[in-house]
């Protein structure tokens, strides 16, 4: 089944499937925190309008409460939530440069190749028409990971964080078309706890050793006095 | 028949290139509240060189001499087998797609070596940076049309076009990749704002005006041309590969007339969508430019990616 056999909507979920792909790529490559949260934001609206066309083409009206938590926790409270952190702790300033760019978006390419790779086999057993887009989930997953490796500033880490449990509500999506209402629920609401815990655990970090970069906390603060 | 539709169409192309080049122009002033020059003012521009006399640096060797030649030809030839107004004429079955970045290629070379070859420090730093930015885009160029070659099964442009135009409208993830790579591409390699500007002659950033420096007369009139003619062709294979929809397939005066009136229409939307990234762009540093090409890479790669992995045809066992 090639993508010309489907139908504008089913397309569409390809479309935004690969969309979501070039945000995580975008992540990879903002320096700037600022401006990784408000790619973070788009990675969320897209996922949800992802959800909403999925709910629209196979009448299942669970996925579109799903799309509306994930329009409103991934695309609006959180990055909110996030933005907030940064100008408090005074980082929207600061740039978290990634060493060899070019190789690390070589690497998540590599990486993309990966899970297509590792996905095939699940494809192949499949009558599912936006199944294809499992690779793409999982990508996003492995995306997330290797930002969370590549960066310095634990806001970032916490943004690959929160994008990798995105990759995962894409798999949920494209794969068994959500799962039950309360998994989803309860998935939903430990996002917006553990952003809301991250940032009370921010203050706490950067009042008692004054930095948020994480290389600079494996040192032991007593030893260098 | 089919030979000398051929022929006017690449004389059509090869005409209204400087015309495209003073539409953005005539767009951009507007956006800028300035005051506009005439649509025709590239066209005088050329005359005015064509009739003055051409002065040759005492350090030039042939090379200087025969570059706007091999350069107008080679893009001028280009011109010839991308399609403008009409599909399956005869000249675009002469070569395909990869044969065509290899003409940019055969220019550029030209071009850079004429830059060197008068050994002013200027010549040879604009032709070290063309060289650099075209290795970068060139790749990102190459994927962007074998994303397309996939999708389509070949690398004549007639017949993707054909395939894009009888498989209708499909929502293609490769294709949205591959046509934002092109575009950031077209920037680059056309010497435009971010990447380069057209419009001034300041020593530290210019890097096309670098190279010919030392040009005037006759030859600057062609390497000037050669330039627009590249721009249009960037343009015409933007419009009619992912938007083909209005091409001539039959060679009715009719369907010749409707694409005629598309691919001016489509041209003159491409070039507000150009002048807007000018505008709203500021030029960024020569060191920046890998980071932009790098970029463009990536697009092309995950358009080729999202081809196989989003739109391929499934194997079920």
């Amino acid at each position: 089944m090639s993508i010309t056999d489907l139908n504008l909507y089913q397309q569409a979920i390809l479309l935004l499937a690969g969309l979501i792909a070039l945000t995580s790529f975008m992540m990879l490559s903002q320096s700037r925190l600022d401006r990784l949260v408000r790619v973070f934001a788009l990675q969320g609206c897209l996922l949800a309008a992802a959800t909403a066309i999925a709910a629209g083409v196979l009448d299942y009206s669970h996925l579109y409460i799903s799309a509306a938590l994930t329009l409103l926790l991934k695309g609006i409270v959180i990055p909110l939530l996030l933005h907030r952190m940064i100008h408090k702790l005074g980082l929207h300033r600061v740039m978290d440069t990634i060493d060899h760019p070019a190789r690390v978006m070589m690497g998540g390419a590599a990486l993309v190749v990966f899970s297509y790779y590792v996905s095939l086999p699940v494809v192949a057993h499949s009558q599912l028409v936006t199944l294809n887009a499992i690779a793409v989930s999982l990508a996003v997953v492995l995306l997330g990971m290797l930002l969370m490796i590549t960066r310095r500033q634990a806001v970032a880490h916490v943004v690959g964080f929160m994008s990798i449990e995105n990759g995962l509500f894409f798999a949920a999506v494209v794969s068994t078309y959500g799962m039950p209402m309360v998994v989803e629920l309860g998935i939903a609401f430990d996002v917006l706890v553990a952003a809301v815990v991250f940032g009370v655990f921010f203050f706490q970090i950067s009042a008692s050793i004054d930095t948020l970069n994480v290389d600079q906390m494996s040192k032991l603060n007593e030893v260098e006095k | 028949m089919a030979w000398l539709l051929a022929i006017l169409e690449t004389l059509l192309f090869i005409a209204t290139a400087p015309l495209l080049a003073g539409w953005i122009k005539l767009v951009k002033c507007r956006l800028q509240n300035r005051k506009a020059p005439s649509v025709l003012q590239p066209y005088r521009d050329l005359r005015k060189l064509y009739v003055k006399q051409p002065i040759i640096p005492h350090s030039a060797s042939w090379i200087f001499r025969y570059a706007p030649y091999i350069v107008f030809s080679a893009t001028v030839l280009a011109a010839a087998f991308v399609p403008l107004v009409a599909v399956n004429l005869p000249t675009s079955r002469i070569a395909d797609v990869i044969v065509l970045v290899g003409f940019f290629a055969l220019a550029r070379t030209f071009l850079v070596l004429a830059g060197m070859d008068i050994g002013t420090a200027f010549g040879g730093m604009g032709s070290s940076r063309e060289m650099t930015i075209s290795s970068l885009a060139e790749p990102a160029m190459l994927m962007a049309v074998f994303t397309l070659a996939m999708s389509a099964h070949t690398t004549d442009l007639s017949q993707a076009i054909n395939y894009v135009l009888n498989t209708g409208l499909v929502l293609r993830p490769s294709f949205v990749f591959a046509l934002g790579g092109l575009m950031l591409v077209t920037v680059a390699e056309t010497g435009r704002i971010p990447v380069d500007n057209p419009a001034t002659h300041l020593e530290l950033t210019m890097i096309h005006e670098a190279m010919i420096l030392e040009y005037s007369g006759r030859w600057l009139a062609l390497i000037e041309w050669a330039s627009q003619i590249k721009l249009m062709l960037y343009g015409v294979l933007i419009a009619n590969i992912f938007f083909p929809w209005g091409i001539a397939q039959e060679l009715s005066l009719s369907a010749l007339g409707l694409g005629v009136a598309m691919i001016a229409l489509k041209l003159a939307v491409l070039g507000v969508i150009l002048v807007l990234s000018e505008v709203l762009f500021a030029k960024m540093r020569i060191f920046r430019v890998q980071d932009y090409l790098s970029f463009a890479y990536l697009l092309s790669v995950l358009g080729m990616l999202s081809h196989i992995i989003l739109e391929a045809a499934r194997v079920h066992h």
